[in-house]
């Protein structure tokens, strides 16, 4: 009996210490980023010795901050979105409100499949359709900015698709009855009543999305990215980002100034994440308060 | 508003009055539209586009024999020798080793989150959720990054070596998997724990022996598909192994050798523009990655489904 005891509590114990062992792990690698880059945080890692305002319009270029990589970054992941959202929410809709049974499986099983794609075979896509296209129709094609977010939107499509399917899923089936009842076409349900009352869920799960876009750096770096770019000047020019410029710093820098960028530039990217987790998990919770109570 | 119901309200009220008359009556309001379909067919055919390039950009490479073949152990671009064989290997070494040290933490971790009674550890439990979800949006290139500064070194004294390893790589690994497979493995526990609870504690068993001898033993598809899920996003990763296996071209043969992955061996083949050849092998390269991963989340998918017919949460989970 007692030896009972003693190994149960010893295997309590070995429990206690798989939760701890990596969460510690964690901790201290990022308390290593935060205690290293946060002294670099502030307008100087961003524009260096450049005027902020200067630096904003394009007046004078940025040699050594990290805006260049921000503006690339943010263009990156805007235009990622405006590609990916109409596919995203529409394919979600159709997925949860017209698709037949056996074309929603289907549906759902590219996207699984889409989903399990690493983002580097997703960048090799893009190099193979500029390939592709130098070879046949567009002898000029090059990889490009808008190249890199074809393949991003296809990268995070998944990830809206399911959202919005599963948020226009857990929207109450009285709002459907009731519809119906008032004399609602599907199409109009669909379009005046679903959407609206599954808008929060569908945000969270395009602020997931975006959080995606923004931190993935294998995809990139086959379509287009550079180290120095300075700002994108169009839709077919190479560009920088922050990932790829962490990256970069962290196998090529030459000083321990660079060094320093890279950390502040590592705590960025984590901060801007974070922020984009918290936020689609803040509207998520909204949206389940307001559909199925507490949860 | 009231315009664009008014046709819906007649047409309703027709229908129920009139019998069908032929295709005049059809609802067309009641179809998905075409935009609807443009976007659900926008959605597939890029799946399907994906594939097919990568496929016909690879099979002409396959068909090449000989030393200049891809699927060759000798990587050395001088000599015309494109085999990717070793950085096959090198990938299937370093997911292992993760999955292998990742995934009994993992199972320890959901465990002891699922089932920790003692009242003063309950705010570090809830500390530690939110922590591991937090740990999913972690970008890989900053786990790269700190790790390049904090790992490497202490992997040069321990083992040796230059410190840019397959342990270090495949430590970092296990941080990247670990709160995915946690989070696959808690949602597809917690039912059946929940479940189980109030008779269990009536009966006396702790919450951790009801996981013990109830709930471990009946949820083999859950623990199975937690290791595909963490196998995949192992296979997959790029960043990591990019800055810390060392991107040896060879076959690791122990824990201090450097190694090389296909996921990096891509992004390192594209970044020096070898020449024409070597493109053949980094096509194979990724036609071998998008077939494992497919398989991975084809197997998956059966597990999830079979494993919980009505619950997607532990599908939400696999996506996220």
């Amino acid at each position: 009996m007692r030896r009972g005891v003693f190994s149960q509590a010893l295997l309590r114990w070995l429990l206690r210490l798989c939760a701890l062992i990596p969460c510690a792990a964690v901790l201290f690698l990022l308390g290593f980023l935060i205690v290293k880059g946060a002294p670099q945080l502030g307008l100087h890692l961003l524009f260096d010795t450049v005027p902020p305002l200067d630096a904003l319009l394009g007046r004078r270029p940025v040699w050594d901050g990290l805006w260049p990589a921000c503006a690339g970054t943010l263009y990156l992941v805007a235009l990622t979105m405006a590609l990916a959202l109409f596919p995203g929410v529409g394919c979600g809709l159709y997925l949860a409100e017209f698709a037949p049974p056996r074309q929603a499986a289907r549906i759902r099983l590219a996207m699984d499949v889409l989903a399990g794609t690493p983002s580097i075979v997703m960048g090799l896509f893009g190099f193979t359709l500029i390939l592709f296209l130098r070879h046949s129709v567009w002898p000029g094609a090059n990889t490009s900015l808008l190249l890199s977010a074809c393949c991003l939107a296809l990268l995070v499509l998944p990830v809206v698709v399911t959202t919005t399917s599963e948020a226009l899923e857990a929207v109450p089936g009285s709002l459907r009855i009731t519809g119906a009842a008032l004399g609602f076409t599907r199409r109009q349900l669909a379009r005046r009543v679903l959407l609206p009352a599954a808008g929060p869920g569908i945000w969270g799960g395009i602020i997931l999305a975006t959080g995606r876009a923004a931190e993935d750096t294998a995809v990139i770096m086959l379509t287009g990215v550079v180290a120095n770019a300075g700002l994108p000047a169009g839709l077919a020019d190479k560009f920088e980002a922050l990932p790829f410029s962490i990256y970069y710093i962290s196998a090529q820098y030459q000083d321990n100034d660079e060094l320093l960028r890279g950390f502040g530039a590592a705590l960025v990217l984590l901060l801007l994440s974070a922020a984009l987790l918290l936020c689609s998990r803040w509207l998520e919770n909204r949206f389940r308060r307001r559909w199925q109570g507490v949860s | 508003m009231s315009k664009s119901r008014k046709p819906a309200v007649c047409q309703a009220g027709s229908a129920s009055a009139l019998p069908p008359a032929g295709p005049q009556t059809a609802d067309h309001t009641d179809s998905p539209g075409w935009v609807l379909r443009l976007s659900a067919w926008l959605a597939v055919l890029a799946v399907i586009l994906l594939f097919v390039m990568i496929v016909a950009a690879a099979l002409p490479a396959i068909q090449i024999s000989g030393p200049g073949s891809p699927l060759d152990w000798v990587w050395q671009p001088g000599q015309g020798r494109y085999g990717i064989l070793p950085m096959c290997v090198g990938s299937l070494a370093l997911a292992a080793l993760a999955l292998l040290l990742g995934w009994p933490l993992a199972v320890g971790l959901s465990c002891w989150l699922l089932t920790e009674e003692n009242f003063k550890f309950l705010p570090l439990v809830r500390f530690i959720s939110g922590l591991v979800r937090f740990m999913t949006t972690v970008p890989t290139v900053v786990y790269g990054f700190a790790a390049v500064f904090l790992l490497t070194p202490f992997a040069r004294a321990t083992l040796g070596g230059t410190g840019m390893c397959l342990a270090a790589a495949a430590l970092m690994l296990v941080l990247l998997v670990l709160p995915t497979m946690t989070l696959i493995l808690m949602a597809g526990l917690r039912p059946r724990l929940e479940r189980l609870c109030p008779w269990g504690l009536a009966l006396g068993f702790s919450r951790f022996d009801l996981m013990r001898f109830f709930v471990l033993p009946r949820s083999g598809r859950n623990l199975a598909s937690a290791a595909v899920l963490g196998f995949g996003r192992a296979v997959g990763d790029t960043l990591i192994p990019l800055m810390l296996a060392g991107n040896a071209t060879q076959v690791p043969g122990g824990l201090s050798e450097s190694m090389r992955s296909l996921t990096a061996h891509m992004a390192l083949v594209t970044a020096n523009e070898v020449g024409g050849a070597a493109y053949n092998s980094l096509f194979v390269a990724g036609l071998v990655l998008l077939a494992v991963n497919t398989a991975a989340s084809l197997a998956l998918r059966r597990l999830v489904r079979r494993e919980a017919p009505a619950g997607s949460s532990a599908k939400q989970a696999a996506t996220a």
